[in-house]
């Protein structure tokens, strides 16, 4: 195998940034109601495949994501980026997934499509989990690297450099693997109108739970192991000032360190 | 608890670094062992017997030791294959890990074999009405979630530098266990190995910090911050991305994977405060954060909140400081 033939980049839409998050606090989990957007991480994993497909011509990637049905005007953006197709899993069922039913989910539908690699983002930005790829890994029993600040594909092999406490490691997995890449890695591209345009007209399926043999009680709430009690408030960390610069930053904040006497 | 009930089995993962365990693990086994559990450590990789006994004095009654070769590169994956024999075997209610690059994977992948519910994320842990409890912030740590587990075993990372190791003295008795790795568990080799890389400069012993980011645009950058520093009397650091990316060197990285600081005073500038960064920094002082996103998360935990182009803001800021100086 020269390049892999077939990339899957896992995906998934998080809340706005603009829009202020809130867990309901009726059902405890996270309002997914407002505005969303591509997960900003995973951008980095999908500008990570797009370069092997620049590099080879036969080269396939498919976006594999689960979320609600309205997740797929996210996804479209990573069509337009240069994704081939998107299948979103979507079903009442998924809603309240933890990272056991999750990665159960995509799992399966990760094996309907028997990728040669398999690239994550380095967390979600709503769960800030960074450890989905660890769960996805030991179910599809594939080797894994974690924190790629490097992808080199050679060989049939995947290599990549990665920090960890201690500085950086150099670490090798045979394909078919799962990697996770920082958003070091690169500087994701930005869609061209012409790609906007055509991500329209690109494959956009969504499947259900039946459709990967699950039943729903193995995954959602039903299926996840870890539930969320109470929410509870945060120790207080004191007032923020906020400034917004006129041109006279420099002096408030020279006003403020002066006036604690920092200065 | 009543005294007359078992006591809850925990087993604690304890990383290892050089040869030591890593102070983040020892903090989790006291921690483990103030709620009453019945600690059992686990160390794997080649040597590990020699100082596995000491982990007693930190609370742990026993220590597991998978003391093999094929545990050598600190990867996640064989070390999944021996711990989930271990929780087969001696069926233990709660694994606990203190987080790291290592232990985040290993925990994730543990969940899924053992089909458990993992936690991350932690900063701290209760049993109440015998259940576990454990306190998670979440959504840019402006909330704290009580986060429970379902069905046993419980697994939980708690977030690096929470618990402080606790030496109550007294030796643990050491045990082996066996390694059996899977084929494809071994898949993955590490060609080169992380060493503690302590060039560059010192940033832990600074009282005022000037911290990059990404949105500094370029490595040249940096010299803005530089200046500033010089004449603050401080020193520079960096995200995680910008190092990364090869902009400064890792010596100077703040957070999880980086350093922990807690000068007087912490300016960042094009940061945008992940949680990871945050660990390494919250214990500064006064926090001023320059970011131009108003919905950055570092305003969440900035004492001063500077909304603008750090390009614009920090070269006059230097300047009104050694105007200050001179004065
Ligand atoms: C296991 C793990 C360990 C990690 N360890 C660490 C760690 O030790 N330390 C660490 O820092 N990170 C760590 N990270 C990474 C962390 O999650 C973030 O990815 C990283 O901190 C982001 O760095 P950044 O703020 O420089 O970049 P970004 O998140 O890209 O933020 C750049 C910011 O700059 C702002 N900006 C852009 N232009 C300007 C301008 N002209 N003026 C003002 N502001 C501007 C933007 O609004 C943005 O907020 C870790 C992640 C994982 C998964
Ligand atoms: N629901 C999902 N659908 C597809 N990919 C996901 C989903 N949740 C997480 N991921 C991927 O897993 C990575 C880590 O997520 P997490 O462990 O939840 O922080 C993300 O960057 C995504 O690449």
């Amino acid at each position: 195998m020269l390049a892999p033939v077939k990339i899957a980049v896992c995906m998934k839409e998080v809340p706005d940034a603009s829009a202020t998050k809130r867990i309901d606090p009726q059902t405890l989990r996270l309002d997914r109601s407002g505005d969303g957007t591509l997960n900003e991480f995973d951008t980095h994993a999908l500008e990570e495949a797009l370069r092997v497909k620049d590099a080879s011509s036969e080269t396939e990637v498919v976006v594999v994501s689960m979320g609600p049905g309205k997740a797929m005007d996210s996804l479209r953006k990573a069509l337009a980026m240069g994704a081939d197709r998107v299948v979103l899993v979507t079903d009442e069922a998924a809603a309240g997934s933890d990272l056991i039913a999750t990665s159960k989910v995509l799992a399966k539908a990760l094996e309907r499509e028997s990728p040669d690699l398999i690239v994550l983002g380095q967390q979600a930005g709503d769960s800030d989990g960074a450890v989905l790829w660890a769960a996805l890994a030991d179910r599809l029993r594939l080797p894994m690297i974690s924190q790629a600040a490097s992808l080199e594909l050679r060989e049939g092999k995947a290599r990549s450099k990665r920090q960890t406490e201690y500085g950086y490691d150099v670490i090798e997995a045979a394909l078919p693997c799962v990697v996770a890449v920082s958003d070091a890695i690169n500087e994701p591209r930005y869609p061209s109108l012409k790609g906007i345009m055509g991500a329209k007209k690109k494959p956009q399926e969504t499947v259900s739970l039946v459709d990967l043999g699950l039943a729903g009680d193995e995954v959602g709430a039903a299926g996840s192991r870890t539930e969320v009690y109470a929410l509870g408030e945060p120790a207080a960390r004191g007032e923020t000032q906020r400034i917004e610069d006129e041109g006279d930053a420099a002096e408030k904040i020279i006003e403020y360190l002066s006036a604690r006497k920092i200065l | 608890m009543s005294p007359d009930e078992p006591l809850v089995a925990t087993l604690v993962y304890v990383e290892h670094h050089e040869g030591e365990p890593v102070r983040g693990a020892l903090g989790v086994v006291s921690k483990a062992a103030d709620l009453g559990d019945d600690v059992t450590a686990v160390l794997c990789g080649p040597g590990v017997s020699e100082f596995a006994s000491s982990i007693g004095g930190y609370g742990a009654g026993r220590v597991l030791v998978a003391d093999d070769p094929a545990l050598a590169d600190p990867v996640p994956q064989p070390r999944v294959d021996v711990l989930e024999q271990v929780v087969r075997d001696q069926g233990f209610d709660t694994v606990l890990f203190a987080a790291s690059v290592l232990t985040a994977d290993i925990a994730a992948a543990l969940a899924a074999r053992l089909d458990a519910g993992l936690n991350w994320d932690l900063v701290d842990l209760e049993r109440a009405d015998g259940r576990l409890v454990g306190k998670r912030p979440a959504l840019q740590d402006s909330i704290l979630v009580d986060v429970g587990w379902k069905r046993d075993p419980s697994l939980a990372l708690i977030r690096s530098g929470t618990f402080e190791p606790v030496a109550k003295g007294g030796d643990a008795a050491v045990q082996k266990i066996p390694v059996e790795v899977e084929e494809w568990s071994a898949q993955t080799v590490m060609l080169e190995q992380a060493h503690e890389e302590r060039s560059g400069p010192s940033i832990e012993d600074a009282d005022v910090i000037v911290a990059g980011g990404r949105g500094l645009g370029s490595p040249d950058n940096f010299s803005l911050l530089e200046e500033l520093a010089r004449a603050l009397g401080g020193a520079v650091a960096a995200t995680r991305a910008v190092v990364d990316a090869g902009w400064y060197p890792y010596a100077a990285q703040v957070g999880q994977t980086g350093r922990t600081v807690s000068p007087k005073l912490y300016v960042a500038c094009g940061i945008s405060g992940a949680i990871q960064h945050k660990v390494g920094m919250q214990g500064s002082g006064t926090i001023v954060a320059i970011n131009k996103d108003p919905h950055a998360p570092i305003f969440e935990y900035a004492d001063l909140a500077v909304v603008g182009d750090l390009h614009e803001i920090i070269p006059r800021l230097t300047e009104l400081v050694r105007q200050r100086k001179a004065a």
